[in-house]
């Protein structure tokens, strides 16, 4: 694939900026539209940017294991914090447990913010699982 | 609170899936897992039995939100019998996978999205919000798809075509009819849903969304005339894929149908009358069409048909006697046609095919297998005192009581074909001379197996078929058993006060 080397440039730099962005989603989720599948989409938005520009080798190099890995990973966050009521507290399955002071920046910290971050590296992993095996068959 | 336990179930089965996703390449070790974690999935089913049983109906609120608000999880005697039953098949059919499935088709997340599977099922059957119901279908369709289509055969995409257009048809209509339910009611808890249904003035709207019910459940449960993605789809995918499909899938169509018309749509004579008239001609067009196929897994799948007529039957007699003919038959059913289909997998390995025509001389080359392999079929037929047979006895006592003798003639006719057909496959495949067939030189024949391979054939139909058994000879256990369940269906009060914490 013939790419630009403004697109390549560019992409180096979209990258972090592009991640960073989604992290930033993911955390005001819990008031505001955002939260860990958006998060996730535009994460994944950067690296397949990245593969775009740079070729798909490229970006596998930058995620240091296959990305399928990101799924059960992602599940196993989000299982445990729905479990963590159950086996800590004694509460039903899901409860939001939820800190008494606020962390600087991100606000109270709660059980669902893990949740969050478990489905973020689901739809990271899945998306990208996705694509690049559709773009190495193509 | 020892209520957490309803959920012990769904815990342990996510926690199988995700822990086989991340052994995603070691097929020898998650062959092990799955079928350790499937006799522990038995222990704790077993284990929320026992308590549904001694304690009675239990609730849960997710996120300790109170109904009607939040999404109630509910064990009452049919979900955990239900559970229990799902566990025991699961069980036996991982075993039967690990011996029966090839390696290619493990290598792409076979265990794993096995386990996702039951986590639908018992998810769909734990639940008490018709909208998380959905959610599980959901999670049960998208599993079932994968593994329909794994290994990806001419065949078995044609079929899984079929599966997935009709299913996600059945999935759109069930969710619409949600839509309409939550426009008549605002509340999706089925309790709740009870109670606000049985105000509504307007009984046209009411019974029209029954019908939107009736026809998503309908096609995931294969009633007449909606059954045609069954027959065209069931024998494609692995044997061990479609002993799951066979016993469970279609069954959890007629648990929904269950649960919707004796808790939300309740005494209603037109949907009643249309129940009938659909399970008999679910009967009669199901037993027929078994009659004139050749492949044995058609044959089943034609059956699997027929016999959901009995259940829906049962529930469209509605009364306490017909329920509890209908529920004995859903227990039975679940073990005998799961079996049934590991059958057809045994006779596949012993003689490289399964068509009827060049089947022949089992019996006399393996009699013992043989022996074996009677239990599950004839148990099918309820030749007394195997399991099908009790059942019937109810049904056809409430049809006579009930007054609908045509409904008594249908369930008479599909006994009684049933008895022809299989009577016509242990002739052709067991008794019949066997022809020679070409060798097939890569093919993994029982007989060039070595003897753990061969346990893991034989181990799960005998342990299904011990089950078959007991129903038959145990029948008074399972005879007051379903008559507690049908109780508990039939004055649902107890369900509606126990989730909606009526109860002083």
């Amino acid at each position: 694939m013939r790419t630009t080397i403004i697109l390549k440039t560019a992409s180096n730099y979209l990258l972090p900026v592009l991640l960073l962005f989604s992290i930033f989603i993911l955390l005001r989720g819990h008031y505001l539209p955002g939260g860990g599948f958006v998060g996730g989409l535009i994460a994944s938005i950067a690296f397949i940017l990245h593969s775009f520009a740079n070729g798909l080798k490229k970006t596998k190099d930058i995620l240091l294991m296959h990305p399928g890995f990101l799924i059960p990973f992602g599940l196993s966050i989000s299982f445990l914090s729905g479990l963590a009521p159950v086996a800590l507290f004694d509460l039903p399955f899901m409860t939001g447990l939820w800190s008494h002071d606020p962390v600087a920046i991100l606000g109270n910290i709660g059980s669902a913010l893990f949740f969050d971050i478990g489905v973020y590296f689901v739809v990271v992993g899945v998306t990208l699982t996705i694509i690049f095996t559709i773009s190495e068959s193509a | 609170m020892t209520q957490q336990i309803i959920l012990y179930p769904l815990f342990l089965q996510i926690a199988i899936g995700v822990i086989l996703l991340f052994a995603w390449y070691r097929i020898g070790f998650q062959k092990i897992f799955s079928i350790f974690g499937s006799i522990l999935s038995v222990g704790l089913a077993g284990w929320l039995f026992y308590y549904i049983w001694t304690s009675g109906t239990q609730t849960i609120q997710a996120g300790n939100w109170e109904a009607p608000f939040g999404i109630t999880f509910v064990a009452d005697t049919l979900s955990a019998t239900l559970v229990l039953l799902t566990a025991i098949s699961g069980l036996a059919v991982s075993v039967f996978s690990a011996g029966s499935v090839l390696r290619d088709r493990l290598r792409f997340g076979y265990f794993p999205i096995f386990h996702f599977l039951l986590l639908g099922l018992n998810g769909a059957f734990l639940t008490g919000d018709i909208f998380n119901l959905y959610v599980w279908f959901e999670i049960i369709i998208i599993s079932s798809f994968v593994l329909i289509t794994i290994g990806g055969e001419k065949a078995q995409l044609e079929g899984a075509v079929k599966y997935f257009t009709l299913n996600i048809l059945a999935s759109m209509i069930f969710l619409t009819a949600i839509a309409v339910l939550y426009g008549l009611t605002g509340s999706l808890n089925m309790a709740d849903l009870a109670g606000k249904i049985a105000e509504i003035e307007n009984r046209g709207l009411v019974e029209i969304t029954g019908i939107l019910f009736l026809i998503g459940f309908g096609i995931k449960a294969g009633v007449f005339p909606l059954y045609f993605w069954l027959p065209a789809s069931y024998h494609t995918p692995p044997f061990a894929v479609s002993a799951i499909f066979g016993g469970l899938l279609t069954k959890v169509g007629v648990y929904a149908l269950l649960r919707v018309f004796t808790l939300i749509f309740v005494g209603d004579p037109f949907l009643d009358k249309i129940l009938m008239v659909i399970a008999i001609l679910t009967l009669v067009s199901g037993g027929i069409g078994a009659l004139v196929q050749n492949n044995i897994r058609k044959v089943f799948s034609y059956l699997i048909i027929c016999h959901i007529g009995y259940m829906i039957a049962g529930l469209g007699m509605f009364t306490e006697v017909a329920i509890a003919g209908a529920v004995f038959y859903l227990i039975h059913d679940i073990i005998v046609k799961t079996n049934l289909f590991m059958l057809s997998g045994v006779v596949y390995r012993l003689k490289g095919t399964n068509s009827m025509r060049d089947l022949g001389g089992i019996y006399a080359k393996w009699p013992r297998i043989s022996l074996l392999l009677f239990i599950p079929l004839f148990s099918l037929v309820g030749i007394p005192p195997l399991s099908g047979f009790w059942p019937k006895i109810n049904l056809i006592k409430a049809g006579f009581s009930g007054g609908s003798y045509i409904t008594v003639g249908a369930i008479i006719f599909a006994s009684f074909i049933t008895l022809v057909i299989i009577a016509k496959l242990w002739a052709e495949v067991f008794w019949k001379d066997g022809k020679e067939l070409p060798f097939r030189k890569n093919f993994g024949y029982f007989s060039k197996m070595k003897t753990y391979k061969r346990l893991q054939f034989l181990a799960p139909v005998a342990l299904l078929s011990i089950i078959s058994l007991y129903i038959g000879f145990g029948a008074e256990h399972i005879q007051e058993l379903s008559a507690r369940i049908a109780d508990e269906l039939m004055n649902n009060q107890g369900y509606i006060d126990t989730v909606l914490n009526l109860k002083k």
